[in-house]
């Protein structure tokens, strides 16, 4: 009867994806998925992007998805090709970020039987999936399919896997649009409980020392909710601090934008965290990195969370007033609110707690001395972000030291523009994340912050970005040292650099040559400009060799185990002593 | 089992047991995915009991026994409602009323005197004999996991050798459903 929906699993698949409204997938082929890549051959409307190594296939996808507010979609491999996923997908999961993952799968009749290139990918993935699926029964592909996507993108994003077995790629069986599947019980709440708003909104208007404290949340609810939260800020005239996860959802330019808080934030940001009666999370998570020591994370407020994940309340910080709801819905009816009242800020008290913030500013907790010598690697940072800012600029990182300078010092007005990985702290995101935000725009300036330590990680991509004409630029901090590790080590371990030498570096300006690429190398500060215009100047990829200062280390710190107000401003502040307890602590 | 999850604010103190039930799917893999989340995250399970409930629309119940302070508990009750064939969650403890019952077999191997004290308990408890040998009982016994525990403490002297319990199931009680 319904003949003309009959078709092939694989077919299915890329119908499914076409529908989804899916123009890219980032994959690498191999033999349980023959079929898919058999009918990814006939179809126009899908790019496939080859990347070297399926961590970098999902990591790509997850610039795609940051970059764009659309999921990212992976194609692998059975085995080796979902395992080599798994880091991705948890890095997906930590960052909140929508994938859609297809693994392949050996035959169903070959499951469990140790087959060739088999996994228990379902398995596996459970823990670092927000759900996944084995289809078993090609009549059900079209609907995991479309199911898969609802529950990626719906809600707080995150990734998902399909494990497709080959048999049922080859099956025959009946296609289903998506706007004939709809989630059994999936359904994430978005509005706000008005009550719950209403009593906010009081005591945001009453409140004396009060702080935004926003976060990822913000930028995946949407550019709607980017906009309502920069028009409630200004409405109140209240400070507000980011997350690392949150950079761009408010402008970094803005006098009303304290900087990043948490473990390298700032010091006006910290003590503003650790002072303020009132804290207004809007999306982000009370993460571990933010709060630090929890009996003495902000211990004289009160605390107003919006969050889509009901578990985010009350996991960490107790709350006040829990909001569960879409940051954008819940943002527009505490504008509504705000208004209909006319409510009007404490003015003598909000002045009194700005003219606070402006002596913890005075500090200017992130300055560093730039000598003639040695560059700096705060000052190549800053330097780029002036010579790149006026342009259409995407900055992704990898982990680690160079990572922090680059949310201290790069300037984020605009969301979706900075992608880095926060939670899972994932070396050798940064490249790939790139080459996904590259093809996402092609006409970009899409740059890599990268360490040395960590860019070697996935490397190989830049073969994937030539390939595609992708010009991704790679500006590498290098200090010859997993930075990061060292600066622990000085502090912390009695300056004892177990394994953290960066040894046998490869040449970075002939390796970009051996994959064809543009390779710069600068050693001497008065050259950093002219080698970031010489970057922005070259067509294709270009890796830049930026040898700092070895030793220099990441300031201002809240040690592990610290609270807000033990901030270290440099290694001279004081010695960092670390109790058994809080050195147990990452 | 370890006792508590490592919670910064809300120490030790204030540990409870809750009776969780859980209304799923069932579906391949949803017992590993709940039972996942208690493993994953370090709650602690007491007991877990799981049987499908609606062949029609394949719903299965689990319930779970969990250890954990009011805040844990929360967290539990939301990770789980997380899940994506995971259709509703219900503490009993707290949005009780509710019954709650195991089973348990139990066997001792024992002659004389010991044998006839194990029936006369098995009696006082209501346990009935479901299987027997010239030197053997397997008693099958049904209530409150307190009545099962103290049931199995006065059987150890008079022979016990083995014992298998089925957790704890649960519902709400009066006309409300679970």
């Amino acid at each position: 009867m319904a003949s003309s929906n009959e078709m092939t699993g694989a077919e299915i698949v890329i119908k499914a994806l076409i529908d989804q409204g899916v123009d890219v997938i980032f994959g690498y082929p191999g033999g349980a998925v023959l079929p898919l890549y058999d009918a990814l051959f006939e179809h126009n409307a899908i790019r496939h992007i080859l990347v070297r190594h399926e961590q970098a296939a999902v990591h790509a996808a997850e610039g795609y998805a940051r970059s764009t507010g659309k999921p990212g979609v992976v194609l692998v491999t059975s085995g080796p090709g979902a395992t080599n996923a798994v880091t991705g997908l948890t890095d997906a999961l930590m960052d909140s970020v929508p994938i859609v993952c297809l693994t392949g799968q050996v035959a169903t009749h070959l499951i469990g039987s140790d087959a060739f290139q088999e996994a228990d990918t379902v398995g596996i993935t459970r823990a670092c999936t927000k759900h996944n699926w084995l289809v078993k029964d090609v009549n059900d592909l079209a609907r995991s399919m479309h199911e898969a996507f609802i529950v990626a993108t719906g809600g707080r994003p995150g990734p998902v896997v399909v494990d497709l077995p080959k048999d049922v790629q080859l099956a025959k069986g009946l296609y289903l649009e998506p706007m004939r599947v709809q989630h059994k019980t999936y359904r994430p709440k978005l509005k706000g409980d008005l009550a719950s708003i209403r009593e906010a909104v009081e005591m945001i208007a009453a409140a004396k020392r009060p702080l935004f404290y926003t976060g990822g949340g913000v930028i995946n609810s949407g550019p709607g909710a980017v906009q309502l939260l920069t028009d409630f800020v200004r409405m109140t005239g209240y400070p507000i601090t980011s997350t690392l996860m949150g950079l761009g959802a408010y402008p970094a330019s803005d006098k009303q934008f304290l900087g990043m808080v948490g473990m390298h934030g700032k010091v006006e940001t910290n003590y503003a965290m650790h002072d303020c009666d009132l804290m207004i999370n809007v999306g982000a998570r009370f993460d571990d990195r933010v709060t630090g020591r929890l009996d003495a994370f902000s211990p004289g407020s009160k605390k107003i969370h919006i969050d889509i994940d009901p578990s985010s309340i009350n996991k960490i910080v107790p709350i006040d007033v829990p909001i569960i709801g879409d940051v954008g819905h819940v943002l527009e009816d505490m504008i509504k609110v705000w208004k209909s009242k006319v409510h009007r800020p404490d003015a003598d008290a909000l002045e009194k707690w700005w003219s606070q913030i402006k002596e913890w500013r005075a500090i200017d907790s992130l300055k560093y001395e730039q000598a003639d010598d040695v560059i700096k690697p705060q000052y190549a940072i800053q330097r780029l972000y002036e010579l790149t800012k006026d342009r259409d600029v995407y900055i992704t990182t990898e982990v680690g030291q160079h990572q922090m300078w680059a949310a201290q010092h790069y300037g984020f007005d605009k969301p979706n523009h900075w992608l880095t990985s926060g939670g899972l702290g994932t070396m050798g995101y940064g490249l790939p994340a790139a080459i996904g935000v590259q093809v996402a725009h092609p006409d970009a300036l899409v740059i890599d912050i990268a360490g040395e330590a960590s860019i070697q990680m996935n490397i190989q991509e830049l073969s994937t970005a030539m390939q595609h004409r992708l010009p991704v630029k790679l500006f590498i901090i290098n200090n010859r040292y997993m930075g990061m590790v060292r600066q622990w080590q000085e502090l912390m371990h009695g300056g004892r650099y177990s394994e953290t030498y960066s040894e046998a570096l490869p040449d970075f300006v002939k390796l970009a040559e051996a994959f064809g690429a543009t390779g710069l190398r600068v050693e001497k500060p008065g050259d950093v400009d002219d080698v970031i215009k010489k970057m922005l100047a070259a067509e294709g990829p270009v890796i830049v060799d930026v040898v700092v200062d070895q030793l220099e280390n990441c300031f201002p710190m809240m040690p592990s185990g610290a609270a807000h107000n033990e901030m270290v401003l440099s290694a001279e502040d004081k010695a960092i002593e670390v109790s058994a307890e809080a050195a147990a602590l990452l | 089992m370890a006792l508590t999850r490592e919670h910064g604010v809300s120490d030790v103190e204030d540990v409870r047991k809750h009776t969780i039930s859980i209304l799923v799917d069932d579906e391949t893999g949803v017992l590993a995915r709940v039972a996942g989340l208690f493993s994953g995250r370090g709650y602690n399970i007491e007991s877990l009991t799981v049987a499908q409930v609606d062949a029609k629309n394949k719903l299965s119940r689990i319930t779970i026994v969990a250890l954990g302070t009011p805040m844990v508990i929360e967290q539990i009750k939301a990770q789980a409602n997380r899940l994506v064939p995971v259709h509703d969650v219900v503490d009993l403890t707290v949005d009780g009323p509710a019954v709650e019952r195991e089973m348990a077999l139990v066997k001792t191997v024992a002659s004389g005197e010991k044998r006839v004290e194990s029936l006369r308990i098995a009696d006082i408890f209501r346990a009935r004999a479901v299987d027997s040998s010239h030197n053997s009982f397997i008693f099958e016994i049904t209530g409150s996991t307190d009545k099962i525990d103290s049931f199995i403490d006065l059987m150890r002297p008079l022979g016990l050798t083995e014992i298998s319990r089925t957790g704890v199931v649960a519902m709400v009680r009066g006309t409300k459903p679970t």
